[in-house]
């Protein structure tokens, strides 16, 4: 088996996901075109040499259907010769691109690929390409469908996580992120999104609230207790998990993950293309893994595909220098960090979704990234990213620094 | 035409005059026949050159009041007995296309071009409504006791005439939804506010008014095969669906526990059917319906709460040879909660009431009980005010017993002391003698040894009401061992003026019900001593199908109750008649932090004055463990409260105690709500197969302990490859 070595990566910042965001005016193509553009031309890539184009995204209807990935790449200047392909695993779509693009790789099929992801949340909307799994009685009722903002809510009730325990997660999430910023620590990976006439529509990351503190977060209202209590998913979250005697409200806008619009790419190639292109590889794809966990709590798939990996992959816990584990919402990574009593200033140091966002479909790629980028500031070895996935779904991939 | 369930006229215009009159029945029903004579009729309507238009109506009290579930039943059969013959998929084809015939006749008659209207005059249920739902036009008739609605889902069932996709047309997904799932009667103005029919006229004018519309409306067709129709909740996949899909799907669970395959059904049918053309929606109902129709939750519910019910309302065990009882005054002992109840029912039925309690005092606040329902009765408009006036004015409150002169039946619900209830009863037959018929409402007692305390044994009965009187359905009637015919025809005979389902058991220690009830108690007492968390304790009940979880329940009926059964069953039965564990547990609750259960607002919950009750966390330190519930088995959970309770049922059936597997399972279900779906205590055990269900009680007895063991008379059964309701039919043939 080959290895896939990383090359570079590119994201673009991430603009608040409404009418009043700054990238509201950028179409979803326009996002795509922008993190490959980049990568392209900041590598300067012959467009000949790339093999395939893998893109997440997570709503890939309008504007964003219709394949995205290779529309992005021909909006990119890449020419004919660059095929793509749009892929979705929910909200892990961005890694799992940049693990379909290393897999091909590695398999000895392709020998230079680009992994990444798009979503324009502001333009499309979230949930916008509807789907069997929340509406199809015949999967929903058995597979006890819920909102992630209810299970989510599940996971603090079920393993003990209070409204403090949440709030205080977030309010760090922001002060690492603004601290990142400030130190221009994600500096070299951003591609701002240009307007026709090559003006900046954004150049940071806009969600942003640095000055969010205990009190400013304790005066927001839970967001699900309405679909919880009158919408019947608290009680679906009961006879998912029956030991829990009422789901207890935790989760709001301030400690859940940003609505916003980006994309990002990843560079990846066999060694012998990267020489080829003159371009020295940053990192190593040392494993992926994916499951399927239990689809009612859902969001506690990066304990299990954390499990996953580590074994595939013959490591152990303490092997990993840096976790980026995707802020969804805040319990997903408090119950990350009590499954694992993993030491928290490891995990997620330049903040996460919290703060920053999450558009969907480019997620992981962009943590992926930001991991690259930590462990090269701090001169450490391995990283392991994880996400967790709708449907219930966890994937993880470690890096590795060559 | 030939016709025998139907009058078919035409009037002079060429209106046809449909009217739906059965031979030798008091209300309409569809059966085969009925379906069969419809479908000549439509071909009749549709072909008849001279017909211009139909009016359906009916020949009796009301429009009609569904299938005959009989039919359904013998449909199920028919389909066992075709896959032994001649293979499944022949035999499941055969089922749908006769499931198909009803929804597709009236398919044929909403398209066959002309004018139909229904003029519904009374009770129109069931099919009956889902043929007036495929007229173009409904006038329904103003009158007090008409209903129209889809009440399949009570029994198991959907509606499987295309009601799913016409109500789904009609009104609003959500609207739509809740009346499939809750089966409601519904009264002719909210039928017109929902848009189920079109106008409410006085009852000798719908007729008229239905022959008008159809001669004024000559190219009438049904809204959705207009070109233009839209849905009136719009697409299911759009931003409007889903807002209204996801939370309908989990108010389904939260609601049913996905339990009941009906429920789902329904859901599925509207879900698919309204992403198709009406032909094709209607097609996926009729695969539904008949994959609903041949489920196991089906049958036991359509024989349990339907048939069996039906029988024992009307009377299935009483004694053939005694006349009916003139019950016209009957004399209520004790005022209290269960008296004044009783004196309620009884009043509500039409019968004098003599109510007596030690004073005047503690009586008139028994009678006040009957005035406090029916006032908030009015307050919701469901009574008037000259109802409560002629109810109370049937209750006469006293502390004389002197007052009983002249009572049919005496029942007895004094205090559960053997001297006050000797007290009570020497007072009163003191006043009316030997003969009259007296029942004691004892709910612990056995019946003979009260009896022996009575002038009459032979004349003395257990009627056994449940709390609230007023809401339970069910009574339980103890035969002493000196009871006679008489008793139990007069015992009868009231329960079936107040409107209740007897059941009729033999006396021993807690009769039926409160054997089983207990058993469900002391499972869940068991749990709470293993460390399984509470909550999981009580949810897992309800995900098993009971209405209140086994904590929640005990705290009803007081924990102190508990309390004094384990001592009662000590003293009496002995040391080794009672689990220690449990022992430990009550007393702590009760000795040890006098916890009663709610009437102190301290039990296995706290009930705080304002917020729902939430479970004490105190439990825990009595338990000293707790188990990780990912490491615990849900189904073992469930399955050890359905087994406990089934396997009580069967003992009283061997022992005697209940001697119908009919009254074993409408007293389970009716009595504590014993999971519905199943049919009750002995038609899970059936459902299941006995070889299956001993299989499982051994494995629960190996885990759990000894109280699961099947005994020789179930592990008997199942190696003859026997069922309850078998063995049962067999003895009825054989008398």
């Amino acid at each position: 088996m080959s290895d896939a070595f990383i090359y570079d990566h590119v994201r673009t910042p991430r603009g608040r996901g409404k009418p009043d965001g700054s990238l509201h005016t950028a179409s979803t193509l326009q996002l795509a075109a922008t993190a490959l553009r980049a990568i392209k031309d900041r590598n300067h890539l012959d467009p000949h040499e790339v093999d395939d184009v893998v893109m997440g995204c997570v709503d890939p209807v309008g504007e964003a259907g219709g394949d995205i990935a290779r529309m992005g790449a021909l909006a990119a200047g890449f020419g004919d010769t660059v095929p793509g392909v749009q892929i979705n695993r929910f909200c892990a779509s961005g890694l799992d691109s940049v693990n379909f693009a290393a897999a091909q790789v590695m398999s000895g099929q392709h020998e230079l690929t680009i992994g990444g992801g798009v979503e324009s949340m502001s333009r499309v909307g979230i949930g916008a390409s509807g789907g069997a799994w929340p509406a199809d009685p015949s999967l929903a009722i058995p597979a006890y469908f819920m909102p992630q903002g209810v299970s989510a809510d599940l996971i603090a009730t079920k393993y003990g996580f209070s409204r403090d325990d949440v709030d205080a997660y977030a309010v760090e999430s922001q002060k690492r992120a603004a601290e990142a910023w400030k130190e221009g620590r994600f500096k070299r990976s951003i591609a701002p999104v240009l307007d026709a006439n090559g003006l900046a529509l954004l150049d940071h990351d806009e969600h942003m609230r640095p000055s969010t503190d205990m009190q400013s977060l304790a005066s927001l209202k839970p967001s699900f207790v309405i679909p919880g209590e009158q919408g019947g998913f608290d009680a679906v979250a009961i006879q998912a998990h029956p030991e829990v005697e009422r789901i207890i409200h935790v989760h709001h806008a301030g400690n859940s993950s940003g609505i916003v619009d980006g994309a990002a790419a990843v560079l990846l190639g066999s060694r012998e293309a990267g020489a080829k292109a003159g371009l020295k590889p940053r990192a190593r794809v040392r494993a992926f893994a994916n499951i399927g966990s239990e689809p009612a709590i859902m969001l506690t798939g990066p304990v299990d595909v954390t499990k996953k990996v580590l074994a595939r992959s013959g490591m152990k816990m303490s092997d990993i220098d840096l976790f980026e584990v995707n802020e969804a919402f805040a319990a997903v990574v408090l119950r990350y960090l009590q499954a694992f009593d993993v030491d928290p200033s490891k995990v997620n140091v330049n903040g996460g979704a919290i703060a920053m966002g999450h558009p969907l479909g480019a997620t992981g790629a962009m943590i992926l990234g930001t991991a690259l980028d930590e462990l090269e500031r701090t001169g450490k070895g391995a990283a392991l990213i994880t996400l967790c996935i709708g449907g219930g779904m966890g994937t993880a991939t470690i890096i590795e620094r060559v | 035409m030939n016709l025998t369930n139907f009058r078919f006229e035409t009037d002079a215009e060429g209106v046809a005059l449909v009217t739906w009159d059965m031979p030798g029945r008091s209300m309409n029903v569809i059966n085969n026949e009925v379906v069969g004579e419809l479908g000549r009729i439509v071909d009749k309507i549709a072909s008849g050159e001279a017909i211009k238009g139909a009016v359906f109506t009916s020949g009796k009290d009301g429009f009609a009041a569904g299938a005959d579930l009989t039919m359904l039943e013998t449909a199920g059969h028919e389909y066992a007995r075709r896959a032994k013959a001649e293979g499944k998929e022949a035999a499941m084809r055969a089922f749908v296309d006769g499931v198909r015939q009803y929804p597709l006749i009236l398919r044929r008659l909403e398209t066959c071009g002309k004018p139909v209207a229904a003029a519904i005059n009374g009770v129109c249920m069931g099919g009956g409504f889902e043929l007036a739902l495929a007229c173009h036009y409904r006038i329904v008739a103003d009158l007090d006791k008409a209903r129209v609605g889809l009440p399949e889902i009570k029994v198991g069932l959907f509606p499987g005439g295309g009601g799913t996709q016409r109500i789904a047309r009609l009104m609003p997904t959500p609207e739509a939804l809740q009346m499939l799932l809750k089966g409601d009667h519904i009264r002719p103005a909210a039928a017109r506010k929902m848009g189920l029919v079109h106008e409410v006229a006085p009852a000798d004018q719908i007729v008229a008014l239905a022959e008008a519309w159809v001669k004024a409306n000559p190219s009438a067709k049904a809204p959705w095969d207009d070109p233009t129709f839209k849905l009136p909740s719009g697409k299911v996949f759009s931003p409007q669906g889903m807002m209204i899909w996801p939370p309908a799907n989990a108010i389904c669970r939260r609601e049913t526990y996905d339990n009941y395959p009906a429920a789902r059904a329904i859901l599925t049918s509207v879900f698919e059917g309204l992403q198709l053309p009406m032909d094709l929606g209607l097609a996926v109902e009729a695969k539904h319906f008949a994959n609903i129709l041949l489920s196991k939750e089906a049958a036991a519910m359509i024989r349990s709460l339907f048939l069996s019910m039906g029988e024992l309302n009307k009377g299935a065990r009483r004694p053939a040879n005694v006349p009916p009882t003139n019950l016209r005054k009957i004399g209520v002992l004790g005022a209290g909660l269960m008296g004044a109840g009783i004196g309620y029912v009884s009043a509500s039925a039409g019968l004098e009431v003599v109510l007596i309690d030690r004073d005047q005092e503690s009586a008139d606040k028994g009678k006040a009980y009957s005035d406090k329902i029916v006032s908030s009765q009015i307050a919701k408009g469901r009574a008037k005010t000259a109802d409560k006036e002629a109810l109370l004015a049937r209750i006469r409150a006293t502390a004389d017993y002197s007052e009983l002169k002249g009572c049919d039946l005496i029942i007895e619900a004094v205090f559960e002391d053997r001297a006050v209830k000797a007290e009570a009863t020497r007072k009163a037959q003191a006043v009316v003698g030997p003969d009259v018929v007296f029942a004691s409402n004892t709910s612990t007692l056995p019946i003979s040894s009260l009896a022996a305390s009575s002038l009459n044994p032979e004349r003395f009965i257990g009627v056994h009401f449940f709390s609230p009187v007023e809401k339970m359905m069910l009574t339980e009637i103890i035969m002493g061992e000196k009871t006679d015919a008489k008793a139990l025809a007069t015992a009868m005979d009231y329960v079936r003026a107040i409107k209740k389902t007897p059941i009729v058991v033999n006396d021993c220690r807690g009769f039926y019900v409160n054997r089983c009830v207990g058993n469900y108690m002391v499972e869940a007492h068991a749990m709470v001593m293993e460390g399984v968390p509470p909550p999981m304790i009580e949810n897992a009940a309800k995900m098993a199908g009971m209405p209140v979880g086994p904590l929640a329940l005990n705290d009803e009926v007081g924990i102190d109750l508990s309390w004094k059964i384990l001592q009662a069953a000590k003293n009496d039965l002995g040391a080794n008649a009672v689990d220690p564990a449990q022992e430990k547990l009550i007393e702590a609750m009760v000795v040890g932090h006098g916890r009663l259960g709610r009437k102190n607002g301290k039990g296995f919950y706290d009930y705080p004055a304002n917020g729902p009750k939430s479970l004490w966390p105190g439990l825990a330190s009595i338990v000293g463990k707790q188990l990780d519930p990912d490491t615990l088995s849900v189904k073992d959970l469930k399955d050890r409260y359905l087994f406990t309770v089934a396997i009580e049922a069967a003992r009283c059936l061997f022992e005697g105690i209940v001697t119908d597997p009919r009254e074993a399972d409408v007293g389970s279900i009716l009595g504590f709500g014993y999971a519905p779906y199943t049919g009750g205590a002995i038609s899970f055990i059936d459902g299941m197969g006995l070889k299956a269900f001993v299989a499982r009680a051994k494995a629960l007895a190996a885990k759990y302990g000894p109280r699961f063991e099947p005994g020789d008379k179930l592990t008997a059964m199942a190696e003859r490859g026997e069922t309850f309701y078998g063995i049962y039919g067999e003895k009825q043939k054989a008398a």
